[in-house]
């Protein structure tokens, strides 16, 4: 057991470190904040020539055949500046279901571009009643000769406007009333995108509706009506990558935090030189260390496809989102009326933390999920 | 980074599961430290003598002092085996194995760790640690027990307080002053006290379960050898510090376990309870609570861990392992609210009474949980020392 990052892996971090410093500071993410789609092609472009897009995936399909704790270092670095963007909706949402759930054939088609660089894509789960469960999808997927046509909407669905493939999980008759998970491109007839508005400004969402949208059975990724099994692993995964992005924005907050009670003065004294504020300094570092330990702790069982990977991910999921709401929230307290206005970064971080926590499933979400995995209720 | 253990590892991981299978007593004295203490100490002294002579007390110690010269993983395995066979636990681990060895292994005299390090592990001998004075408890370095020289020993005069298991220690790692006028850091000298010296009395003090597992120490001119000096004469400062800093790390996996195993107790007499017409364990808040001590005590297991490679890179942990001492302390706490919460009325009840819960034993836990964030460093100090030491944050 080793339970440190290899010179490899510190390598990586240091790259993507440097990467997002130089590339996305914060005048680039309130640039994207400001323009309609939260995204950018040439840091995208970039990314993707650092090999980034296909980290995680299989080299046979054109990755770089490395594990969730690589993938989980980039994601640290990435929410540490709130990096904009569908890296995770393409990457973490869409790739990581495809590698689980698509044929090779179908991952010829959709996961070597998106390993290129040259696919984005998201998924459309969520619908208008929170459900974590199957039960929560209503969108069905009618036969018809020689496919299916896909009726109803979709919330929540990240990056729906510039992702060309979306992946949408709906119920067909045909497999009774379980889920199937259809590649839907986005410039089909009956795919209608609006754009919600959103508190955290550095991510897009939208309502997706489908009214009729036409896909051949080629569009079925894996099985008709297997999908909930390969799902409930993606969002495991998918909640191990968001966690790593809440661990890197508390990391910030932290650093910001220290940095301004070590210059402001007041009342003759360094801020930082006061005991109260000391102490809840000294409590975010316990806050983001422990997170940290959960985070990579899950991304090592996801690499091992170990069997305790969902009591991590829920373990993490959980952990970090009250861990970094809490520590944002500091942030602002800790930096007085500066704290409160626009001009300054930290409340960025936190509306970033208050919309990680409240998706793929919250806290009290995740302790609840818990509870059953170890044998209560 | 890898989780999973390597086959080495795994290997040492089954022989130590079956050496306890072979070799754990059937029978032992009801687990009541307070009561039939006499019988409990003999028991764990023939235990833990058997445990030694197979070389299993001390894994990480070098092989010259009695340990078995093995790495922190492999002590870790074995704690994680020890409390999975729930074998009762090495004597005295918190002071004697975990304080000082520590201390003579980095500060001590050659002579001075073959003399006592091996009767350490087997039991023969065992120690406490005179630090605390009614003077001086968090602001350690405001000690005032002082010892002079005079020839060839040392005479000592003062009080200690709150010194637990001096009633049954054979030794005393103790903190003095032998520079009145250097600054207080630099007068400060460590010594190795025989209990047994002339002038020196103990006094037990009752702590709020009950019990007395503390005592005061009153020291009217013990002498003590020159030999029994640890390291430099005013260089007790530096001793002090490796002691803190071993109390408070990785040793702290003994403290993971026993709070998982805990925990899991807990969920099974959340089964048993019965509340609102159901049992507890499925009431939501109750769930809730139960999980989130269960993300803790998994946390605290891998913030142990992620330590324990940064020792077996660097050699030692650093002021980080406040992190994990105010963890675990204060997590304590809120599981034993939780389990006080999961008996109601019945909380109130002690061992004895009629109706009380397990024989009084959460309600003992959540008392004990009280003195966790206060010895060896209370949580205040912890996060002081992290702000100051770890976030470089400016002195108070
Ligand atoms: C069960 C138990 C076993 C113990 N066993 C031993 C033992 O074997 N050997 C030994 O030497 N000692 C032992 N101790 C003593 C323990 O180390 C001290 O109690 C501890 O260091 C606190 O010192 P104090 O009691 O003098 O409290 P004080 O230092 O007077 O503290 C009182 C309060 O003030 C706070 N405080 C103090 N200074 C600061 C500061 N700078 N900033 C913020 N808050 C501050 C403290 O956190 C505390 O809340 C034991 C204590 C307990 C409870």
């Amino acid at each position: 057991m080793d339970f440190g990052f290899t010179p490899e892996q510190e390598m990586i971090r240091g790259q993507a470190a440097e990467f997002f410093r130089r590339e996305c500071p914060t005048a680039v993410v309130r640039g994207l904040m400001e323009g309609e789609r939260a995204h950018s092609e040439q840091m995208w472009r970039k990314m993707a020539e650092l090999g980034w897009m296909g980290l995680v995936f299989p080299e046979e399909f054109g990755g770089a055949g490395l594990s969730m704790v690589e993938l989980s270092i980039v994601l640290e670095e990435m929410g540490r500046v709130l990096a904009p963007g569908t890296y995770f909706s393409t990457v973490v949402l869409g790739g990581l279901l495809l590698q689980s759930a698509a044929s090779a054939e179908q991952k010829r088609r959709w996961l070597t571009p998106i390993c290129e660089g040259e696919l984005k894509a998201t998924l459309a789960l969520y619908e208008e009643h929170e459900c974590p469960g199957p039960e929560g999808i209503r969108v069905r997927a009618e036969n018809i000769d020689g496919g299916f046509a896909i009726s109803g909407k979709k919330f929540f669905v990240p990056d729906a406007e510039v992702a060309d493939l979306i992946i949408c999980a709906a119920k067909t008759n045909s497999a009774e009333d379980r889920v199937t998970l259809f590649a839907v491109d986005r410039k089909l007839d009956g795919v209608n995108i609006t754009p919600l508005r959103t508190m955290d400004q550095t991510r897009s969402l939208y309502e997706v509706s489908f009214e009729s949208v036409r896909v051949d059975e080629s569009c079925v990724i894996g099985s008709e009506g297997g999908a909930w099994p390969v799902i409930g692993r993606a969002l495991d995964l998918a909640a191990v990558g968001l966690s790593a992005q809440m661990v890197g924005g508390a990391r910030s907050v932290l650093e910001m935090c220290v940095e301004f009670l070590k210059t402001r003065e007041q009342f003759g004294r360094k801020i930082g030189s006061f005991q109260s504020l000391q102490h809840r300094s000294a409590d975010m570092l316990l806050l983001t260390e422990s997170a940290k330990s959960a985070v990579y702790a899950a991304s090592c069982a996801a690499s091992d496809d170990a069997p305790d990977l969902p009591v991590l991910a829920s373990i993490a999921k959980a952990y970090s989102s009250e861990a970094y709401v809490w520590i944002a929230g500091e942030g602002i307290q800790l930096h007085g009326g500066m704290g409160f206005t626009w001009e300054h970064d930290v409340h960025l971080y936190y509306k970033r933390a208050c919309a990680d926590a409240s998706t793929l499933g919250d806290a009290t979400h995740h302790r609840r999920r818990l509870a059953g995995l170890i044998g209560l209720g | 980074m890898d989780l999973k253990y390597t086959p080495e590892e795994e290997r040492f991981r089954n022989e130590v599961r079956e050496w306890l299978q072979a070799n754990l007593p059937a029978e032992r004295p009801e687990v009541s430290e307070s009561e039939n203490m006499d019988e409990w100490m003999a028991f764990l002294r023939n235990w833990q003598r058997k445990l030694s002579d197979a070389g299993w007390a001390g894994i990480a110690w070098p092989k010259e002092y009695g340990g078995r010269g093995a790495g922190v993983n492999e002590q870790l395995i074995f704690t994680e085996e020890m409390a999975r066979a729930k074998a009762p636990n090495l004597m005295n681990v918190s002071i004697g194995i975990e304080l000082v060895g520590p201390a003579l292994m980095h500060h001590g005299a050659e002579a001075q760790r073959r003399r006592y390090l091996p009767k350490i592990l087997s039991a023969e001998e065992v120690w406490c640690q005179g630090f605390s004075e009614p003077g001086a408890g968090s602001d350690l370095a405001s000690l005032q027990t002082r010892a002079v020289i005079d020839g060839d020993r040392f005479i000592v005069t003062g009080q200690k307080v709150w010194t637990s298991w001096a009633e049954y220690s054979d030794h005393c790692i103790l903190l003095v002053r032998t520079d009145a006028s250097a600054p207080r850091h630099k007068g400060i000298s460590c010594l190795l006290v025989d209990m047994r010296s002339p002038g020196i009395t103990v006094r037990p003090t009752r702590q709020i379960t009950g019990e007395t597992e503390f005592s005061e120490v009153f020291f009217d001119g013990v002498a003590v050898p020159r030999e029994n000096l640890v390291g430099e004469i005013n260089g007790g400062w530096g001793v002090a510090m490796t002691v803190l800093m071993h109390e408070r790390g990785t040793s702290a996996i003994g403290y993971q376990i026993r709070l998982r195993s805990e925990l899991d107790e807990l969920m099974e007499l959340a089964k048993r309870i019965e509340k609102n017409g159901r049992p507890a364990s499925a009431d939501p808040l109750i769930q809730q609570k139960l999980a989130q001590s269960f993300i803790e005590v998994e946390i605290l297991k891998y913030n142990i861990y992620r330590s324990a490679t940064q020792i077996a890179r660097n050699g030692s942990p650093g002021p980080e392992s406040s992190i994990i001492k105010l963890f675990w302390s204060e997590m304590d706490r809120r599981q034993k609210e939780v389990a006080m919460e999961l008996m109601g009325l019945r909380s109130q009840l002690v061992r004895g009474s009629k109706g009380a819960v397990d024989h009084g034993r959460w309600q003992r836990a959540f008392l004990w949980s009280r003195a966790g964030t206060i010895y060896a460093g209370s949580s205040e100090i912890q996060r002081n020392i992290i702000a100051e030491r770890v976030l470089g944050l400016p002195r108070g």
